[in-house]
C-alpha cells in the first residue's frame, strides 16, 4: 500500500466484489509446498532463490502440506511415489492448486515409452490446474506456469453454478 | 542408574526437505539418541538400465544426465569415456580440453548446490541465495554452449554436439575473476562461522578405515585423510597435464572425518577446479570437435568398466557389448548410493538433530541412488 499510504485526508472505503478481494488474496499469496521430486526440483529451487526470486509473487516454499496453497509436481513419479503424492495433496487445505512441472510428470516424459516404475502423468492421480512443459522447464517457464494460474485463480467465482 | 527407554520408530520423508529428494528415512530412538537407521530408497526408480536396453549408445547420454541431475555433464563425461575406450577411438584434444573444462564448472556447480543446501538444511539460508546467485553465472555459460542449463547431452561418443561459443574463454575468465572473492564471502558466511561449526564440528566422524571399508570415494573419502582421487590416482582426459592438489581433511576445527571437514572438502575443491580449469582455458587447441564422432555406434564384443571422478566420488560404467548398436547391459556405480550405505553407521548414537547435518554433508542425490 505504499503508494496510497498517507495520501488522504479522511478515511476510505473501498468498495469491490467480495469475490475479487478473495481472489485477489489468495493469488496473491500461494505458498508452495516445498517438495522436490526430480531433476525439476533443482530448477524449482533456482526459481525460488535469487536470481528468479519466486517470493516476489507471493510464492513461499513452506516445508508442511498443511500449510500451502499450491504443490508443484516437479519430476517424475514413479509408482512408489504416486501413493505419496496423493496423501499429500489430499493433506492440503482447500482451496489448493496443482502445477504439473516438467514433461515427466505431464506424461511421462523421456521414460514414457520403457519407464516400467513411472507413473504416465500425474493427473492420474491428482487434478491438474496448469501444465508446465520442458524437460526441465525453464525458470522463466515455470513463473509463466504460476502467472497462468493466477488468472486462473482471478477468475473464479463464489457462485454456485446453474444446474 | 541409568533409566531404559523404550524404542521408538520415527519416520523421516519421503517428503522432507531436507532429504535432499525422495528419500525415507526409518529412525530406531531410544529418547533422543539414534540407535539404527533404515533408509528406504526407490521413491525416484526411473528405469535407467532398462532404458540403456533398448536405446542405441548415443541415445544412452541423455538418461545418463537425468541420474545425478546436479552434474549431468560429469555423468555424460564418465559415459562417452566407457563407450570410447570400448571402441578404442581416440579423441581431438581439443574435445578433451573443453570436456575437463565443462567437467570442472559443473563440479564447481555440484558443489554450490550442495554447500547451499547444506546450510539451508541447518538454518542457514543467507549462503543458499549466495551459492545459487554463482551458480546461475555458471549454467549461463553452459547455455551459451549448448543451449540447455541443466541437463545438456552435450558430450557425445567421440566428440560434442557444439564448438564452444566465440565469446566463452572470456566469459569464462570474467566468471573467475568474479568467482573467487564471492568464495571468500561464502567462507566468511558460513565456514569460519562459529555457530556453523559448532553445529557440525565433530559430529558424524567417518574413520579413514571404515570408509574404505564401505567403498566410500570422493570428497567424503578424502575428508577422513585418504588422498584418493582418481583424476590422479587413474587418469583419464587430458587430467594428467594440469597442476593441481588434492585436498585432504585435516580436522581443523574438530575431528578428522566429521562434518566440518566434508563440508570444507568441498569448498578447497572449488580452488582446485578452478585452478585447472585456469590452466586449461588458455591452452584450448585448434581442432574441429565434431570430427571424430563415428558415423554409426557398433562397437566389438565385450566389456569394459570406465570410471571417473565425479563431484560425488568414483562414477563407474561397466558396459557389455554384444556387437550390436544397442548396449546389452550399462552398469553404473553411483557413488551417492555407495556413500550413502555409511550413513546408519555415522548417526549411531547421535542426535536427532543431528541426522539431517550429516545426511546433508554426504551430499547425496536420489536420481543417482535410483536411477
Amino acid at each position: 500500500m505504499g503508494l496510497l499510504d498517507k495520501q488522504f485526508t479522511d478515511d476510505n472505503i473501498v468498495v469491490t466484489k467480495v469475490e475479487d478481494l478473495l481472489n485477489w488474496a489468495r493469488l496473491s499469496s500461494l505458498w508452495q509446498m516445498g517438495f522436490g521430486l526430480a531433476c525439476c526440483a533443482i530448477e524449482m529451487m533456482a526459481t525460488s532463490a535469487s536470481h528468479y526470486d519466486f517470493d516476489r509473487f507471493g510464492v513461499i516454499p513452506r516445508p508442511s502440506p498443511r500449510q500451502s496453497d499450491v504443490i508443484i509436481v516437479s519430476g517424475t513419479v514413479t509408482l512408489k511415489m504416486a501413493i505419496r503424492v496423493k496423501r499429500l495433496y489430499e493433506q492440503m487445505p482447500d482451496p489448493k492448486y496443482v502445477i504439473s512441472m516438467g514433461s515427466c510428470s505431464n506424461c511421462g516424459g523421456p521414460y514414457w515409452e520403457h519407464g516400467y516404475h513411472v507413473l504416465k502423468g500425474v493427473d492420474r492421480v491428482i487434478p491438474v490446474d496448469v501444465y508446465v512443459p520442458g524437460c526441465p522447464p525453464r525458470p522463466e517457464a515455470l513463473l509463466e506456469g504460476l502467472l497462468k494460474l493466477q488468472e486462473k485463480i482471478r477468475n473464479e467465482t463464489l457462485v454456485k453454478e446453474a444446474v | 542408574m541409568s533409566i531404559k527407554t523404550e524404542e521408538m520408530v520415527l519416520n523421516m520423508g519421503p517428503q522432507h526437505p531436507s532429504t535432499h529428494g525422495v528419500l525415507r528415512l526409518e529412525l530406531v530412538l531410544e529418547g533422543e539418541l539414534i540407535r539404527d537407521v533404515i533408509p528406504h530408497i526407490g521413491y525416484l526408480h526411473r528405469c535407467f538400465e532398462k532404458h540403456a536396453e533398448v536405446m542405441t549408445y548415443p541415445q544412452v547420454i541423455p538418461y545418463t544426465d537425468r541420474m545425478d541431475y546436479l552434474a549431468s555433464m560429469y555423468n555424460e563425461f564418465g559415459y562417452v569415456v566407457a563407450v570410447e575406450r570400448l571402441l578404442e577411438i581416440e579423441v581431438p584434444e581439443r574435445v578433451e580440453y573443453i570436456r575437463v573444462i565443462m567437467g570442472e564448472l559443473q563440479r564447481i556447480a555440484s558443489h554450490l548446490v550442495a554447500l547451499g543446501t547444506y546450510g539451508a538444511d541447518i538454518g542457514a539460508f543467507t549462503p543458499f541465495l549466495f551459492c545459487f546467485r554463482d551458480r546461475e553465472k555458471i549454467l549461463n555459460l553452459f547455455e551459451i554452449t549448448c543451449g540447455a542449463r541443466l541437463l545438456y547431452n552435450y558430450m557425445w561418443v567421440g566428440g560434442l554436439s557444439h564448438d564452444i561459443h566465440p565469446d566463452f574463454v572470456r566469459l569464462t575468465k570474467d566468471f573467475i575473476k568474479e568467482f573467487k572473492p564471492n568464495l571468500k564471502e561464502l567462507n566468511d558466511l558460513l565456514t569460519f562461522n562459529q555457530i556453523f561449526v559448532d553445529r557440525t564440528a565433530n559430529v558424524g566422524i567417518l574413520p579413514p578405515d571404515t570408509a574404505i571399508n564401505y567403498g566410500v570415494t570422493g570428497p567424503n573419502l578424502r575428508a577422513s585423510g585418504v588422498k584418493w582421487d582418481l583424476r590422479r590416482n587413474d587418469p583419464y582426459s587430458v587430467y594428467h597435464k594440469f597442476d593441481f592438489e588434492i585436498p585432504i581433511g585435516k580436522g581443523e576445527k574438530g575431528t578428522v572425518g566429521d562434518c566440518w571437514d566434508r563440508y570444507y572438502m568441498r569448498v578447497l575443491e572449488m580452488y582446485e577446479s578452478l585452478k585447472i580449469i585456469e590452466q586449461a582455458i588458455d591452452n584450448i587447441p585448434e581442432g574441429d570437435v565434431t570430427s571424430a564422432i563415428p558415423k554409426r555406434i557398433k562397437p566389438p564384443e565385450g566389456q569394459i568398466y570406465a570410471r571417473v571422478e565425479n563431484p560425488r566420488g568414483e562414477l563407474g560404467y561397466f558396459i557389455i557389448s554384444d556387437g550390436s548398436v544397442n548396449p546389452f547391459r550399462v552398469k553404473v556405480r553411483a557413488p551417492s548410493f555407495v556413500n550413502m550405505e555409511v550413513f546408519g553407521e555415522l548417526c549411531k548414537d547421535h542426535l536427532v538433530a543431528d541426522v539431517v547435518a550429516i545426511l546433508g554433508s554426504i551430499d547425496i542425490v536420489l536420481g543417482e541412488i535410483d536411477r
